[in-house]
């Protein structure tokens, strides 16, 4: 595998920055293609990927658990006095847990876990390359790119989906704390309420897209640390060029996705 | 007695966008044999062995391992060769995430079936060789410069490799230990018929264990030949090298 090297420089002009811009997208698609080409390729690092797994879990669980909680709250305080106008505040339930199912929470438990996580990865990675750690796995003939990059993107690409219908439940939690703190709705009216208004459309297409989004959060943080150069510094600027990198590819794909899920479910769209 | 040349390097060329590091160089490592490579700091020592085990690709020339070509092998066929290699580096470069049992049996999980009872007596035995038994449940993080040194040595070892890669074996290490590091190089070689490639500043480990040796500058290969041929040469660059003198070239 041979990664397009792209040169930091200090005074980069707009020249550099667009070549830096096409070689990141070519850099990219190789490292895409090894991760599928190793991905079927013996031995599977379980213990890793359960390493991993259990670590990102542990990692995350507390902001998520704080952001989802505060999302649910907000938004059904936010969206009350909106219904009320219009005398529609029966349908509190339906349009909180809508909105926070198809987009919310997908999309901000994604941001979060790239925040916390693709940063973590690049760091990781990059002071092992910087240290020529990983130069050493692969003069042992073990395969770097397999134990290290191969794992992580298993685990974070498995995790984000339970992190996001672990985030939905908290916020359906606050927003229902939000409501009775102003109306007298019941609990079982809520719960029923919820219920009726999601359908498959809702929910599947949604919780789909986090796979691809906790994909790309393990990309973007192993491709930067693969790729990083020039010792301690390398390894700051892995990491934040790492979030940056998968939050933008998070924020496109959404895009993207949202575009087909519209045009594949028309009737809910 | 003539042997097999194990290791052949032709022309081999390596630059660095417009800096060249190395340029044209040709040897042959023979053997059984303890190699040495002197040369200045940014002289291109490291890059020459990583050059070697395919770490770096040369911009142009042939490197043969054993008669065969190593460079555009398949990753595969570059692992099987790599098996039969072990390789020191400068720093070190412990795996700073697993111990230092971890460490030693990182290798040999991966690439040979031994039994967990198997494993730590190698561990043992190895970490042994250079005197860290003690250290086995160690982070690197808990460990001294010259502990890592060591640690990486014995990493490098574990798997009894044909071929062997030191870079600065001895460097940072208190003379006595740097004494032991040297007679442990030259037990390696004796008792594993090892074949070796010390890139080293230390004239004194290199007495100990030099069959021959060459002295790297500016991309070339200055002069080659046994230590005694060296030290005794007339070429500045070398008397300033092994001598008190301080010579204006
Ligand atoms: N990956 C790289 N990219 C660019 N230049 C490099 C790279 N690796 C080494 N160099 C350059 O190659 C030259 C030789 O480096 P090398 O590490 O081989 O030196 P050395 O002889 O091992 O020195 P020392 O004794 O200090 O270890 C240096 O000028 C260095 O700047
Ligand atoms: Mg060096």
């Amino acid at each position: 595998m041979d990664i397009p090297k792209i040169k930091y420089l200090r005074n980069a002009s707009f020249q550099d920055k667009l070549k830096g811009f096409f070689l990141t997208i070519s850099g990219l698609t190789i490292f895409n293609l090894e991760f599928f080409k190793q991905l079927f390729t013996l031995p599977i690092e379980i213990e890793q990927i359960k390493k991993h797994m259990s670590e990102l879990g542990v990692k995350t669980f507390s902001i998520v658990s704080i952001m989802g909680f505060i999302l649910g709250f907000v938004l059904a305080l936010q969206s009350y006095p909106v219904l009320e106008r219009f005398g529609a505040t029966d349908f509190l339930p339906a349009t909180v847990s809508l909105s926070i199912i198809r987009e919310l929470a997908p999309i901000l438990t994604a941001l979060i876990f790239a925040g916390r996580v693709s940063s973590g990865i690049g760091a990781e990675i990059s002071s092992m390359r910087v240290t020529e750690q990983i130069d050493a796995m692969e003069v042992s003939a073990v395969n770097p790119f397999k134990y290290l990059v191969v794992s992580r993107v298993i685990a974070t690409t498995f995790i984000l989906p339970i992190l996001t219908i672990y985030v939905i439940m908290i916020s359906l939690v606050g927003a229902f704390i939000a409501v009775i703190m102003t109306d007298n709705m019941s609990l079982i009216y809520f719960i029923n309420a919820v219920v009726a208004s999601i359908s498959f459309g809702d929910f599947v297409p949604a919780i789909l897209k986090t796979y691809v989004f906790g994909y790309i959060v393990g990309i973007a943080g192993s491709y930067k640390g693969y790729t990083a150069d020039g010792g301690t510094e390398g390894v700051g600027r892995a990491s934040t060029t790492a979030v940056v990198l998968a939050s933008l590819l998070i924020l496109i794909v959404d895009m993207v996705m949202v575009k087909i899920t519209v045009w594949l479910w028309p009737s809910i769209g | 007695m003539m042997k097999n040349p194990i290791i052949e390097i032709k022309n081999l060329e390596k630059s660095f966008g417009d800096l060249c590091i190395l340029n044209k160089i040709s040897l042959n490592v023979f053997e059984g044999e303890n190699f040495i490579v002197f040369g200045q700091s940014g002289s291109g020592k490291s890059v020459l062995l990583k050059c070697i085990v395919g770490l770096l690709t040369p911009d142009s020339g042939e490197i043969k391992i054993n008669g065969k070509s190593v460079l555009n092998l398949s990753n595969d066929n570059l692992n099987n060769v790599r098996k039969s290699m072990g390789f020191l580096f400068q720093g070190a470069a412990l795996y700073d995430s697993m111990s230092v049992r971890d460490n030693l049996q990182f290798p040999l999980i991966r690439n040979y079936n031994f039994t967990n009872d198997e494993l730590t007596q190698k561990t043992i035995t190895t970490l042994a060789m250079v005197g860290l038994e003690s250290a086995i449940d160690k982070m690197p993080s808990e460990l001294s410069g010259g502990m890592k040194k060591r640690i990486g040595l014995a990493r490098a070892i574990i798997t009894e490799p044909k071929i062997m890669f030191y870079d600065e074996p001895t460097t940072g290490l208190d003379p006595i230990t740097s004494k032991e590091i040297s007679v442990l190089i030259l037990e390696l070689q004796r008792k594993l018929n090892m074949t070796a490639i010390v890139v080293t500043h230390d004239l004194l480990c290199a007495e100990i264990i030099a069959d021959r040796a060459i002295v790297l500058n500016k991309g070339d290969i200055v002069e080659e030949g046994t230590i005694e041929e060296l030290t005794a040469s007339d070429n500045k660059l070398l008397r300033n090298f092994f001598s008190h003198e301080i010579i204006n070239q």
